[in-house]
């Protein structure tokens, strides 16, 4: 597609972009040298992406893999040992590889975007969080293809994930590939809290935050709150299986049921952790293609808040057939129904947008559409599963495999691809093709329904999960094969959209900075935004800044080098300082390296925990040295207030 | 008869209620999901461009509070929607809570890397027997399970006579069932245990009383004396090989209790916990390379000369 589809006053939104807010900008390095020491936010959230999305594309394969060898009954062509690392590694790729890091990829390329600043807060530790994130994918995927990938489910259940029955080294490698991406999570969860309280535009008040960025936000606390209880559960894991502790060992007085709770306590939020950002990118797309501001903002937030508590109150759906008192039985499924309320709500304010809107069908609606359709699909059938009864009869079946990925593909990959094709622009300056957007759209949705819906089926008609092949008189032979083929038509599709980016991202047609005409800040900026974003930041005064005029004013004088950043206060986002933000540095990716060698080391020996930590001290310590320049130079553009001034005076008479 | 594994055609009262709940679930959750993405359609139809348009202005506060009041109405239907379904969904877990357990059958079931371990229980501790894989009960009466897992968590699942309860070790669980009509009822282990979850099955056969009163007497029976010499051979053969490390065949020295009970081997539909038919062929093969039908399970392959072999079969077949 091309800018001239847009209408004419649309160039208004064009002509926000022109004025020159990169004049006085610092560099960034070129090279490998560059590469590797950057802390640039949009760089590490691209590399962040990609790497996300080519996890993606692997769990794909293998999920493409898991579908040949169940298209026919009895099949041979994948033996149970090998079936059960490919089902694991795919659910494990997929929940804590791709779905939950593309999602803080995301919100590191827009936040600091959206929230018109110059970088996000702690770059460097967001630097040393992609490396650690890279690393452990490395390490899993090393495990897998030297068949030393981890068997017993990407949820690791005790005791087959245990010492006696999780022979070998697999479940450690599982185990420890947690601490990577945990350590990952939580880093860049401080890193984007702190963005949206301390560094948004003045004027940028709580209520005038964009939906995307409260989705962020909300997803980030949750993540603060979900990842240490499945820290505590992975590392006693290690733990029993490494030194011989017996948590989950019933004969010595540890609970297999122990693991279930803390894993679950993470699991169940980190479904709404992948799909609150979902919510947020749709609560981005929808009025702009509606043309109009999104109705019900207050209640969109409040929705999203209520999400993320109710999140935390229902993991023990999961565990309904390990025998649960009537009380809390009751509870849960309470819990679990009512959390529909919220997403009803956002949905119906969507709706509304989109009724009192003029809806412009490009293929980011498309996908925002798929999502209604299929997640509502996908959010019914969690009603089913919410209820204890019924629970028992369709948990661990394939009616469950049809609900998760209903709700995963619908509430986040269908997003994730309206978010591509809406933001694409603003990544490369091109758009991507409309026309086989529409073929990417089309041939994913239609596939999608014909490899899951009939698992539904399935599942009524007896087949559990997670088995690796099924006796041809249990008559799930040609469903299975229907299944099949909607999967090979996703792979299809998928390929479609790589093409699609591989040749816009060259040939596509120039964007220009909003090419949308959106309302956010990330379109105040060229596309690509320079390094360092913008020279001036912008005072805010609407929620939506380009859409009525609501940027009215800039503040100026930011020092280029050392890069400084504007500091406002977390309720009003008033101007309260500014502060230096760290330069480009090798230490995050060295510290990187250590941190890899030691949980690496440690899932052979318990010393590597005492010797591995002397490395990464010594990086964190090169990484905290203060240069003797940097430090003139922060001192030079420190400006204390008068009576400061005053006393400093003084005290240098004394 | 084939044997049946569906949630859809409920074999008891269990399985009845929770369908109900089903079905009501289906009707309800089916309208919500016309209605939403009906009204999404023509919300984006109604007045759709092909091109952005220019903005549009505010809306009146008589339009904010229209929209408002339709949103409202759209929650509070849901809401109370929900509120149904929660309520049936207590309903059903309380109805299924108070279905009666009198006069039930007793029956341990042993969860084991992968099969099925079914100890039947009696006040009278000799009238107590033990079998695998296979579980006759009789029609209308109700059974109560006593859920045990021995190394890994499995779960106990026979979609036409009730939903999944989970064996975990160091729980005992109980599970409630009850068969109203005749039939062969196939059930399978639900909760991933390791390379052969997926041939981890078992057959529960609801037999009319009296038939159920034969065969739980034929069960309790030990081994008969092996009718002829062939057959005292393959006694001798199971008892002295590895055969007995890790089976029992009561009334014989072979008492390991590593595997399934071979008492009534013979007597049985299928062998390798529902994997294959109990045929002599089929047992041969599986006596030689187990791996070949369930690799990883923990059961050796076996190189006997074929005479032992022959003498084995002969008398496996006798064990009814």
């Amino acid at each position: 597609m091309s800018t001239h589809a847009l209408g004419e006053s649309d160039r208004a939104f064009e002509r926000a972009g022109d004025e020159d807010h990169t004049a006085d900008l610092p560099r960034e390095r070129a090279g490998l040298w560059g590469f590797l020491t950057t802390v640039d936010h949009k760089r590490i959230g691209v590399r962040f992406i990609v790497t996300a999305f080519g996890l993606f594309v692997l769990a794909g394969i293998l999920a493409a893999l898991m579908r040949l060898q169940l298209a026919v009954p009895e099949n041979s062509l994948i033996g149970p040992d090998r079936y059960n690392q490919i089902f694991t590694m795919h659910g494990t790729t997929m929940m804590f590889l791709f779905a939950v890091p593309i999602m803080e990829a995301m919100a590191l390329y827009f936040v600091p975007l959206m929230v018109g600043t110059r970088n996000i807060a702690f770059p460097r530790m967001n630097a040393y969080a992609y490396w650690v994130y890279l690393f452990g994918a490395l390490m899993i995927y090393v495990a897998f293809i030297l068949n030393v990938g981890p068997d017993a489910g990407w949820f690791s259940y005790v005791p087959l994930a245990g010492p006696e029955y999780g022979t070998g080294k697999r479940s450690d490698f599982w185990a420890q590939l947690i601490t990577f991406t945990e350590a990952s999570g939580l880093l860049v969860a401080i890193s984007v809290i702190t963005t949206v309280f301390k560094q948004r535009a003045p004027g940028m008040t709580i209520e005038r935050i964009p939906l995307f960025v409260w989705a962020m936000l909300v997803t980030m606390f949750m993540i603060l709150f979900a990842m240490p209880a499945v820290m505590v559960g992975s590392t006693a894991l290690i733990l029993d299986r490494l030194v011989g502790t017996h948590f989950f060992n019933p004969a010595e007085g540890g609970d297999a049921l122990l693991w279930q709770h803390l894993f679950w306590f993470f699991g169940h939020p980190e479904v709404y952790m992948i799909f609150v950002p979902a919510l947020g990118m749709v609560s981005a797309i929808v009025p702009v293609f509606a043309r109009r501001p999104q109705v019900g903002y207050p209640a969109m937030v409040v929705s999203l808040i209520a999400t993320a508590f109710l999140a935390f109150a229902l993991w023990v759906h999961h565990m309904f057939a390990t025998g649960i008192p009537d009380m809390g039985k009751g509870f849960f499924t309470a819990a679990s129904m009512v959390i529909a309320v919220p997403t009803a709500v956002q949905l119906f304010c969507w709706i509304a947008t989109l009724w009192t809107g003029r809806p412009a069908l490009r293929v980011p609606l498309w996908f925002v559409l798929g999502f209604f359709f299929i997640l509502v699909l996908g959010g019914l059938t969690g009603l089913m599963l919410a209820s204890v009864p019924l629970d028992l009869q369709i948990h661990d079946t394939y009616f469950v495999v049809a609900h998760l990925h209903y709700v995963l593909i619908g509430g986040a990959v269908f997003p994730l691809f309206a978010g591509f094709y809406y933001w694409f622009p603003k990544f490369t300056g091109r758009m991507l093709d409309e026309r086989m957007g529409r073929w990417n759209f089309w041939l994913f949705f239609i596939g999608f329904n014909v490899a899951f819906f009939p698992m539904h089926i399935l599942g009524l008609w007896g087949m559990p999960r997670r088995i690796y092949t099924y006796s041809a008189a249990m008559g799930w032979g040609t469903l299975n094969f229907v299944a099949t083929a909607g999967a090979v038509t996703i792979a299809v599709s998928v390929l479609l959209f790589i093409v699609n980016v591989v040749r816009s991202a060259r040939h596509g047609a120039p964007a220009g900075p909003n090419p949308w005409g959106a309302d956010t800040l990330e379109w105040w900026l060229p596309s690509p935004p320079a390094f360092g974003n913008t020279q001036s930041i912008p005072v805010v005064a609407s929620r939506t800044p380009l859409w009525d005029a609501g940027i009215v004013g800039e503040v100026r004088g930011l020092s280029a080098s050392p890069p400084e950043v504007l500091v406002t206060s977390g309720v009003d986002a008033h101007a309260d300082h500014r502060i230096a933000f760290p330069t480009p540095t090798i230490w995050p990716l060295l510290a990187a390296i250590a941190t890899t060698v030691m949980f690496i080391g440690s899932i052979f020996t318990p010393w590597a925990v005492v010797w591995g930590s002397v490395p990464v001290v010594i990086t964190l310590i090169g990484w905290f040295w203060p240069s003797r320049a940097e430090t003139r130079r922060h001192r030079a553009l420190e400006k204390p207030p008068p009576q400061v001034e005053e006393k400093q005076r003084e005290h240098a008479r004394v | 008869m084939i044997p049946a594994q569906d949630v859809l055609a409920p074999a008891g009262p269990q399985a009845a209620q929770i369908h109900a709940l089903w079905q009501l679930m289906l009707w309800m959750c089916t309208a919500v999901f016309a209605l939403v993405v009906a009204a999404a359609w023509i919300a984006v139809l109604r007045r759709r461009r092909d091109v952005l348009e220019p903005l549009q202005g505010a809306d009146t506060p008589a339009q904010s509070r229209r929209v408002a009041r339709i949103i409202g109405i759209a929650v509070a239907l849901s809401a109370l929607g929900l509120a149904v379904l929660i309520v049936a969904s207590i309903g059903t877990d309380r109805a299924l809570a108070g279905l009666p357990h009198d006069d039930a059958l007793h029956i341990e079931l042993t969860g084991h890397q992968w099969w099925w371990e079914a100890t039947y229980d009696s006040v009278d501790p000799s009238k107590m027997f033990t079998t695998a894989n296979e579980l006759h009960i009789p029609v209308g009466r109700a059974v109560i399970f006593t859920l045990k897992a021995d190394d890994v968590i499995h779960s106990l699942w026979v979609p036409n006579l009730h939903g999944k309860k989970d064996l975990v070790p160091g729980r005992t669980a109980t599970h409630l069932i009850r068969a109203d009509t005749p039939g062969i009822y196939r059930g399978q282990c639900a909760e991933f245990c390791g390379y052969q979850h997926a041939w981890m099955s078992l057959l529960v056969i609801a037999d009319p009383p009296d038939q159920y009163a034969a065969w739980e007497a034929r069960q309790r029976q030990p081994a008969g004396e092996p009718p002829d010499a062939q057959a005292v051979r393959g006694r001798d053969v199971f008892e002295r090989g590895t055969c007995a490390i890790c089976h029992t065949v009561e009334g014989t020295r072979a008492q390991g209790k590593h595997a399934p009970d071979l008492t009534h081997l013979a007597s049985r539909m299928t062998i390798g916990a529902v994997a294959l038919d109990n045929t002599p062929a089929n047992r041969a093969a599986w006596i030689v390379d187990p791996q070949r039908f369930k690799p990883g399970v923990n059961m050796p392959a076996h190189n006997l000369p074929a005479e032992e072999l022959g003498a084995l079969l002969h008398y496996l077949e006798t064990l009814r």
